[in-house]
């Protein structure tokens, strides 16, 4: 194999903030006082917060080495299943930072916002293109917000039709969101196994779907990567009954200019604008999670909801059957544009090639790996593809063991140990803005650690040696919680 | 597509690999009723240069400062940003990783999100401090659902005073359910009227905002006090966390959760969004809390390093019986936050909010001097209600032609307040503002 | 892992399917989990337990223990009243995983019908049981 990317660096340790300044400093240039002082009653005031004292290059210095000791997308591939780690367009994060928008007061006069109200009005209507879906609202925060309103218009809808129903019908492979999204809004999950094809069948479907149950909530692609091609079939079972489909979109970029959602008779669907619309991750947030409906499910959309009349956008609370609002304002503007920026980019012939090299990927790296690891269903895959450490098990060595140990050799480890329907799984999502040189250097390191697996286990169960920290003692930490310095 | 590295030779090498002939039949196991049959209809492609030009074009006629003056808080507010927490924002390997799930590789996230804790902690009196909500309203709908769930009571008491987008949020959470939302009125003096907490039963929580959304200090001691009598949780929520830079903190009042909105530290208004849910409570109620925590512990040498902790009580493990559906958080925004306090200092904190303080009163003081009536006689902080005349409509709309945005009015959110209008003045507002904004409303 | 040969499993308790095991002391039986069980949970990091004076019908939940990544539910091997838990384990759950059926017993209880007892599985049976899952 070529040289892999991973090396120790040069790290510099760096204590924590409040072990370094000292009292009397200050990192921030404190604003004129042009009135006098008024100070409120002293009954009234507290000490005020025990901070440490950094002047600015402290602080500079700190959060550089902080930086330093993580691993993002422009540090290199990082292949996280059902996550879709694409990279983020510099020129996104500019156009989020131009003042107009960075610096807009929420509850300005529309007159006073038309180009975001714009922004946010075309962005809903490229969604509801990309999808195939009829109506959107930008308003849940991250995806599983998104879900959350997914089930909040299904209990609404079906309330104002007079019905309350009990239960939801939830695959084995559904992201563990899913669950607890539908538990917040009173639903009993009602687990479904996938067939031996790793897809839903719609006998499975059949048998549990009933007029108690208020719809499925299907992930597709399902987190094993696979498309649900019993879809339309499942929809019509659930809708016969009286129930609604919902889709769990974070997979959406295996689709883009291929798949029909609405067609496939889906009726909610949120998205993952940090995943398929490449708005970065923030070590864990800001996300957004626009859901889109049919239009029959328009009125129930959360307010406020932006309308143009005439070319004048405004925003309107005059939806009476809406399930109400899920954010103080309006969601995450600040992701809503680095999306728009992104569609803007790409326009409709890349976002399509995007799915496809993607989908590209994905296959790519199954067919070359799928001698190396234990590849359970072994089908073309959209996105992502499942593995498991089925054959290192032999030699003790684990998924956690290899994950680990791709660490040293320049790689973030995929997924581990989701979907559950696999035991010891690996969930490799590539993204299409990897190249064919990256993926081989990944392949060649899954099949070096394999190697290593047989002739040298104990290397992968030290693993890593090249990183900050060797691993962590996270049994320590969960018995004797220490959250605070 | 600069985005896209593949080259015609790459895609024909990995098709042969996978055994198909092209792109399209990657997709044979999408069926065809399940397909697009036309292209996607969107806005052809834009170079990197139409797009800002599209951009700038966009983002240009919105009414921000410094051509604005806004004095307008209500849960967003301007206060300045040292251009070093910009700058360090822009580091990607804080932007472009995701949730630390392998420590090892993200222990600048993991030690900036403990030292995040603790600052906040700090600053709130708290013992615990997450790692993030979405915004102020999810925290606020979040520390409902978890008094709910530690008390196994079902009535919550809220104040008409906490921020009335908040508390509509916390309908939408709250409708599905069987628990139920009681309304404390407002007294005279601005602050929250809570003598209907004793004839209450069944008391999950009481919750109240400081500095509530008229801009008083709540008497936070008295209610805390009435709370725990009930049994109930005491919860406080918050839009401005600076007053607690002057103000004294919801720990030290009794807090059980203090909750709400940090995008005053060091976060752009962004319209609303991304904000950073704020959620702190006592350490023996931290297993019945919502949202990511980092704890510290060490590694196999025995040196120091983070790791995500007690993930037992979250989605991924727990699926339906989980304390929250919260995946995500507010991961940057938090960052940005700590960057922010670590900046501004003890010292700094304290003379920042002294000031912001300070020039709130100027403009009362201006105003009443003016003849004009403020609306409650309650301590505030940075923002307070003024009662303008009859037909200020008309004023405030001939201001904002004068690039002024003279405060927000009230009647929407509470129509018992006809003409009355919530200012904000923050650091970013000098004297002279002030002063042209009393001449003008006074002409 | 360990493999079956290699698990610690003493005659005088029983087990039941759920790999809780039952030792009776006196009057009072002593439950919690076997080595099989704290073997595959791997580090436990906390401990759920009930209050003394809760009733509990045989095989319902009465806690649970937690590993970092995951939660495995605890269920009663035979019904009865708890009289007391083992309230070392709030400081020290390890105990579990160093001392399943001394130091980390979970809880006391007051059977309700000592026959159920007869029907948990001995020694011998439980290795058959194992095999069964493995």
């Amino acid at each position: 194999m070529k040289e892999s990317a991973g090396t120790t660096g040069l790290i510099l340790n760096e204590p924590l903030l409040w072990e370094k300044g000292k009292k009397g400093r200050c990192g921030f240039s404190l604003p004129r006082r042009d009135v006098e002082p008024s100070p409120p009653d002293e009954d009234l005031m507290g000490e005020g917060p025990d901070f440490p004292d950094l002047s600015e290059v402290d602080v500079v210095r700190h959060y550089t080495r902080l930086s330093q000791w993580n691993f993002g997308v422009d540090t290199g591939m990082y292949p996280l299943g059902s996550c879709t780690m694409k990279y983020n367009p510099k020129i996104n994060e500019k156009q989020a930072r131009l003042r107009g928008f960075s610096g807009a007061h929420p509850l300005l006069p529309a007159d006073l916002s038309q180009g975001i109200l714009k922004l946010m009005f075309e962005l809903e209507g490229f969604l509801a293109q990309i999808t195939g879906m009829d109506a959107v609202t930008l308003q849940p925060a991250a995806g599983a917000q998104g879900e959350l309103a997914g089930m909040l218009l299904i209990h609404g809808y079906l309330k104002s039709k007079g019905r309350r129903r009990s239960k939801i019908i939830i695959p084995d492979t559904a992201h563990g969101t899913n669950p607890a999204s539908a538990a917040l809004c009173g639903f009993r999950p009602v687990p479904v196994k996938s067939g031996e094809q790793g897809i839903l069948t719609p006998e499975a479907i059949i048998e549990v779907m009933d007029e108690d149950t208020a719809g499925i909530m299907v992930t597709n692609p399902n987190t094993l990567g696979l498309f649900e091609e019993n879809i339309q079939k499942i929809a019509e079972i659930v809708h016969s009954k009286g129930g609604l489909v919902y889709c769990d979109g974070a997979n959406m970029n295996a689709l883009m200019g291929i798949a029909h959602m609405g067609k496939m008779g889906i009726d909610i669907l949120h998205l993952n604008l940090h995943k398929t619309f490449s708005t970065p991750h923030g070590g864990g947030g800001p996300g957004s999670g626009p859901v889109c409906v049919r239009k029959y499910l328009k009125p129930f959309l959360p307010v406020p909801r932006v309308i143009r009349k005439d070319d004048r956008y405004s925003l309107s609370e005059d939806f009476p059957q809406s399930i109400g609002k899920l954010h103080a304002f309006y969601g995450n503007f600040g992701v809503m544009i680095k999306a728009y920026s992104y569609i803007r980019s790409m326009g409709p012939e890349n976002l399509k090639k995007a799915s496809q090299l993607a989908v590209l990927n994905a296959n790519y790296i199954k067919e070359r790996l799928k001698g190396i690891f234990h590849l359970p269903y072994d089908r073309p895959c959209m996105h992502e593809c499942v593995f498991s450490d089925k054959f290192q098990n032999k030699q003790k060595i684990t998924t956690l063991n290899m994950a680990k140990r791709l660490m040293d050799y320049g790689f973030h480890p995929p997924t581990i140990y989701f979907p559950l329907v696999v035991k010891g799984a690996i969930m490799i999502e590539p993204t299409e803005t990897e190249s064919k040189e990256t993926l081989d250097l990944f392949i060649d390191a899954c099949q070096a650690i394999a190697d290593e697996a047989k002739t040298d286990p104990e290397v992968l169960r030290q693993a890593p040696t090249h990183c900050k920290v060797r691993s962590l003692d996270e049994a320590a930490a969960a018995r004797r919680p220490c959250l605070t310095g | 597509m600069r985005y896209l590295p593949h080259t015609r030779e790459d895609i024909d090498s990995m098709l042969q690999t996978v055994g198909v002939k092209r792109l399209d039949d990657l997709f044979s196991m999408v069926p065809e009723n399940c397909r697009r049959t036309a292209d996607l209809d969107l806005p052809d492609s834009l170079t990197e240069w139409e797009l800002n030009a599209l951009m700038e074009d966009l983002s240009a006629g919105i009414a921000v400062s410094p051509e604005y003056k806004v004095f307008m808080g209500a849960g967003s507010y301007e206060h300045y940003i040292p251009e070093s927490v910009s700058y360090l924002l822009s580091r990607s390997e804080f932007v472009t990783s995701y949730t630390p799930y392998q420590p090892e590789m993200s222990q600048g996230t993991l030690q900036g999100i403990y030292e995040y804790q603790t600052l906040v902690s700090g600053l709130l009196g708290m013992e615990t401090t997450n790692a993030s909500l979405y915004d102020g309203a999810s925290a606020l709908a979040e520390s409902l659902l978890m008094a709910v769930r530690i008390t196994r009571k079902k009535t919550v008491a809220v104040s008409r005073l906490i921020h009335p987008l908040y508390r509509r949020v916390v309908q939408t959470y709250l409708e599905p359910t069987d628990y139920h939302m009681v309304e404390l009125p407002c007294l005279e003096n601005g602050q929250t009227d809570f003598s209907a907490v004793d004839g209450m039963g069944d008391l999950a929580a009481v919750a109240i905002q400081s500095p509530n959304f008229l801009g008083c200090i709540e008497n936070l001691g008295a209610v805390g006090q009435k709370a725990h009598e009930k049994e109930a949780l005491f919860i406080t929520c918050f839009t401005e966390p600076l007053a607690y830079g002057l103000f004294k903190n919801p720990g030290s009042q009794g807090a059980d959760i203090a909750c709400g909105e940090g995008q005053s530290l060091g976060i752009p208004r962004s319209f609303g969004g991304p904000g950073l849910g704020i959620f702190a409570t006592k350490k023996k109620y931290v297993r019945s809390m919502p949202g990511r925590l980092v704890g510290k512990t060490v590694d196999k040498d025995g040196k120091r390093g983070f790791v995500l902790t007690l993930s037992t009580r979250e989605q991924h493990i727990r699926r339906e019986k989980a304390t929250s559906n919260i995946c995500t958080n507010s991961s940057l925004c938090a960052l940005t936050a700590a960057m922010y306090m670590a900046s501004v200092g003890g010292t700094g904190m304290r003379e920042l909010a002294a000031l912001n303080h300070d020039k709130s009163e100027y403009l009362k003081k201006e105003l009443t001097k003016a003849g004009f009536k403020t609306g409650f006689d309650s301590p505030t902080f940075n923002e307070f209600v003024v009662e303008f005349p009859e037909g200020f409509k008309k004023t405030h709309d001939r201001l904002l032609e004068k690039k002024i945005v003279a405060g927000l009015s009230l009647a929407a959110f509470y129509p018992e307040l006809p003409n009355h209008y919530l200012l904000c003045v923050t650091e970013t507002m000098t004297k002279a503002d002030m002063d042209e904004l009393v001449r003008e409303v006074k002409s | 892992m360990k493999e079956i040969s290699e698990l610690n499993l003493p005659d005088d308790v029983r087990y039941s399917e759920t790999h809780e095991w039952a030792r009776l002391e006196g009057d009072t039986l002593r439950v919690g989990i076997s080595d099989y069980a704290q073997d595959q949970i791997g580090d436990v990091v906390f401990v759920e337990l009930p209050e003394a004076g809760d009733l509990f019908g045989k095989g319902e939940e009465f806690g649970s223990v937690e590993s970092v990544k995951a939660v495995s539910e605890l269920f009663m091997p035979v019904g009865g009243e708890i009289l007391s838990v083992n309230a070392d384990l709030e400081e020290s759950p390890e105990k579990v995983n160093k001392s399943p059926y001394d130091e980390g017993w979970m809880i006391e209880v007051k059977i309700d019908d000592p026959t159920e007892l007869d029907r948990l599985m001995t020694k011998e049976a439980y290795i058959e049981w194992l095999k069964g899952v493995e």
